[in-house]
């Protein structure tokens, strides 16, 4: 049985209020953050702690602290990325919904310790109902003294505020998320500056994600260093892995990082296996951008190396035979899944989501979805299929932010991992009605023989 | 100062300068294009992405090179800094790779364009381009879109590089104008296609490096290369006064901003010199102006090549060669058969 440090109590009725999570101990790390620990040594644990960023990049987040800069008489703040939109990805929703709470004590214990007294939480905005029960949970901190001026009566004031996005992917790029909180249009800032020396409103600002907010707690609570016990390597701590797809119980689940793939997929204390006893074809073990594995791939590393859930183990061999852990948004995939079929619904979603700022993503994105469409539908020859794989070349590493990145690897990943299967499709041609997943796809009754 | 190194040229340069205008001042050899950078605007650049370069040496301190191509026209030098651009192939491949991103959804109607002929999209596409396109898809399309009386937008021919947006931001007084939507469908708009009620919206049309927005008061003239440019000037109580003429005969058919060698508005007593739209629109006589010359135009230009009368000398000089053919027997073209100076051939 994995450590739980986020969801240890999630089972218990009524968590959501702050009675119960006072009962539960909560509020009790705020208050020896606040009474005994001056805010450098709560960046010191975040620091030893080896807490990595959740909610993609896995930038160390001590590090990231620790770049604030801290000019006198300019406000600083804590900007929380709830704008959780990767496909594949609902830890986040899971948490606040739950457990408003340990965001709220993560938030303030997180503020204090770089000196922002007014903060923000920024959520997308198909989670307005999560959104209210946020706000439900800061107006109880409110009356509990929690929030506000003179927080436990240590001398410190934050104001903590919800603000809804309208519910773009690209606003949880942090500058697009920074400018749309602005009330502007939310295109992502080109980099440098980054936001740590001029932020929100030009000012010096920290954005991390939900659960690296909430880990916080954990780690002040019971010390970095043994926060640092947990997990393996460079990648510490446990990390909620939104499992979905075709699998017996699909779910948010909270691991040890390390935790072997197969472990993580086939025993019946998390995933389960796959449905319908049928085989794993591929998974995307870390939300849409990540590049998609085959089977053989993601459960051993091309060396015969058991694969482990970490930073480290995931991107093992690097995107040739690898992947990324990225949000943890684990998607597996049967042996009836099209490739075709899923990497087009991908496409599909990058092209309505890129914000049409720079060029590549701006068009090529739209290309990608097009040719996808026509070669799932059987108009495709084999030269589109080494147009798509120049097309993703092109747009990789070329735009201002990474959403021309998430939209490239999957294309590339798809096509070099399953090129046989677009060939499948070329070849079928007008006669795609040959191909098995046509029917599927199309919601037809396969034929009897 | 730092010292920066551009295709094996180094250069010392202010604290703060970009690459690509560290390039500009080794010279037009080596500096990036640029479609969306335009140094008169603030904030301008970083958008179109054709100006990418490649850092192999991040400074003297970190000579670590940078994981990526970084966008010239935003990334500050450092010291001993190492720079790619034209001597980078795989710079060249992306750069095309740029302009044909750019290209999938132009409308490639330079033959109906006002713009054609000065039109940085042509340029770039004539030096990086490839002669066809691998889109087949249809490309996408817009209404054409009056803004005020004399402006027209085309946002078919747009390539969203924001210069317009950032014009409208800070040289006219009150924006009105911005961008619609997102992604791919993302348009320019006045938000309620109402026009600009300022004197100096008209310099949107000089900062357009396409020909989406044009001087309607211009519109289906002339071809740029058959107009004579000629620099002039008029004592104006709203701007510098001091502006491009474009002759053809005896007409001014448009009145343009002067510009730089980088195609960007130039300077006027050490401030940017817009025009306001009295001289741009209103003032179309020779008689409103002090000519001040013929303006520079580089010999690389079409509009300085004088197409005109260069296929008034190649047709002389077909008629010349047939009359003293026998009948039905093709006409060969000699060397400097296209110099409109060269009588003899």
């Amino acid at each position: 049985m994995g450590k739980k440090l986020l969801l240890e109590h999630i089972d218990v009725p009524g968590i959501r209020t702050l009675n119960v999570y006072r009962q539960k101990g909560g509020y009790e790390t705020l208050k020896k953050a606040l009474t005994s620990m001056t805010p450098d040594q709560i960046v010191e644990e975040v620091k030893t702690s080896g807490l990595r960023g959740r909610g993609g990049a896995g930038f160390p987040t001590g590090m990231k602290w620790s770049f604030l800069a801290k000019p006198e008489g300019v406000p600083r703040y804590l900007v929380c990325n709830a704008d959780e939109s990767e496909p594949g990805t609902f830890k986040d929703r899971y948490l606040m919904e739950h457990i408003p709470h340990i965001l709220i004590e993560g938030m303030i214990v997180s503020s204090f310790a770089l000196g922002a007294n007014t903060s923000y939480i920024y959520i997308r905005g198909e989670y307005f109902y999560v959104a209210r029960i946020l706000e439900a949970a800061i107006q109880e901190a409110y009356d509990a003294g929690l929030l506000g001026k003179n927080i436990m009566g240590s001398g410190y004031d934050l104001d903590l505020y919800v603000q809804v996005g309208a519910g773009a992917y690209i606003c949880g790029e942090e500058t697009a998320l920074l400018e749309s909180l602005e009330g502007k249009r939310g295109n992502p800032r080109i980099k440098p500056p980054f936001p740590a020396i001029a932020g929100l409103y030009g000012c010096p600002t920290v954005v991390n994600n939900v659960e690296t907010i909430a880990a916080v707690v954990p780690i002040v609570k019971d010390g970095g260093a043994a926060y640092a016990q947990i997990g393996i390597g460079k990648s510490t701590g446990t990390k909620l892995i939104s499992a979905s797809g075709h699998l017996n119980k699909p779910g948010v689940y909270e691991i040890e990082l390390g935790l072997p793939v197969e472990e993580f997929i086939y025993s019946e204390e998390y995933c389960g296996g796959i449905k319908n006893g049928k085989q794993l074809k591929a998974v995307v073990a870390g939300g849409s951008s990540v590049p998609i594995l085959p089977a053989h791939l993601i459960l051993k590393t091309a060396t015969g190396e058991p694969r482990l859930m970490s930073y480290e183990g995931l991107s093992e061999g690097g995107f040739a035979t690898g992947t990324m852990l990225g949000s943890g948004g684990f998607i597996a995939m049967d042996e009836d899944t099209s490739i075709v079929k899923n990497l087009w619904t991908f496409s599909r979603f990058y092209h309505h989501e890129s914000c049409g700022q720079c060029s590549p993503c701006r068009e090529g994105t739209g290309w990608m979805e097009k040719i996808l469409h026509k070669i799932l539908h059987g108009h495709g020859t084999l030269s589109d299929v080494d147009l798509l794989w120049d097309i993703q070349s092109k747009i990789e590493g070329k735009t201002i932010c990474p959403l021309g990145d998430a939209a490239a690897w999957p294309v590339a990943s798809a096509i070099r991992h399953f090129r046989h299967e677009f060939e499948e499709y070329v070849k079928a041609g007008h006669s795609i009605k040959d191909v098995k997943h046509y029917y599927r796809i199309n919601h037809l009754p396969e034929p009897a023989n | 100062m730092p010292k920066v190194t551009i295709d094996g040229i180094t250069i010392e340069v202010p604290n703060g300068t970009t690459i690509l205008e560290a390039a500009r001042m080794i010279g037009p050899e080596v500096a990036p294009p640029t479609m969306c950078y335009y140094s008169k605007l603030k904030t301008s650049g970083g958008y179109c992405r054709t100006c990418l370069v490649k850092v192999s040496q991040g400074s003297e301190k970190d000579p670590r090179p940078m994981p990526k191509p970084v966008a010239s026209c935003r990334t500050q030098v450092m010291d001993g800094m190492v720079v790619e651009n034209n001597t980078s192939a795989e710079i060249q491949e992306a750069r095309a790779g740029v302009v044909e991103f750019l290209l999938v959804n132009h409308p490639l109607d330079c033959p109906v364009c006002d713009q054609a002929g000065e039109c940085h999209l042509q340029d770039l596409g004539y030096e990086h381009g490839k002669s066809e396109t691998r889109y087949d898809f249809p490309r996408r399309e817009f209404e054409k879109k009056d803004i005020g009386d004399k402006i027209q937008l085309h946002m078919n021919r747009c390539i969203l590089c924001y210069r317009c947006v950032k014009t409208a931001d800070q040289v006219t007084d009150c924006r009105v104008h911005g961008v619609l939507n997102r992604g791919e469908v993302a348009e320019i708009s006045t938000y309620i296609e109402k026009s600009i009620n300022n004197d100096f919206s008209g310099n949107v049309i000089d900062v357009c490096p396409v020909g989406a927005l044009t001087d309607k008061t211009f519109r289906f003239q002339s071809r740029v290369w058959f107009t004579k440019p000629v620099d002039a000037h008029r004592d104006c109580d709203k701007c510098c006064g001091h502006v491009r003429l474009w002759y053809k005969g005896d007409d001014v058919l448009r009145v343009t901003a002067r510009k730089d060698q980088w195609g960007e508005v130039a300077d006027h007593d050490g401030k940017t010199g817009w025009i306001c739209n009295t001289c741009r629109f209103d003032k179309k006589n020779t008689s409103d102006w002090v000519i001040d010359g013929p303006s520079q135009i580089s010999r690389h230009s079409v509009i300085s090549a004088n197409h005109y009368n260069s296929l008034k000398a190649l047709k002389a000089s077909i008629d010349r060669q047939k009359a003293a053919l026998p009948h039905g027997e093709k006409v060969t073209l000699g060397h400097g058969a296209l110099d409109p100076n060269n009588e003899s051939k």
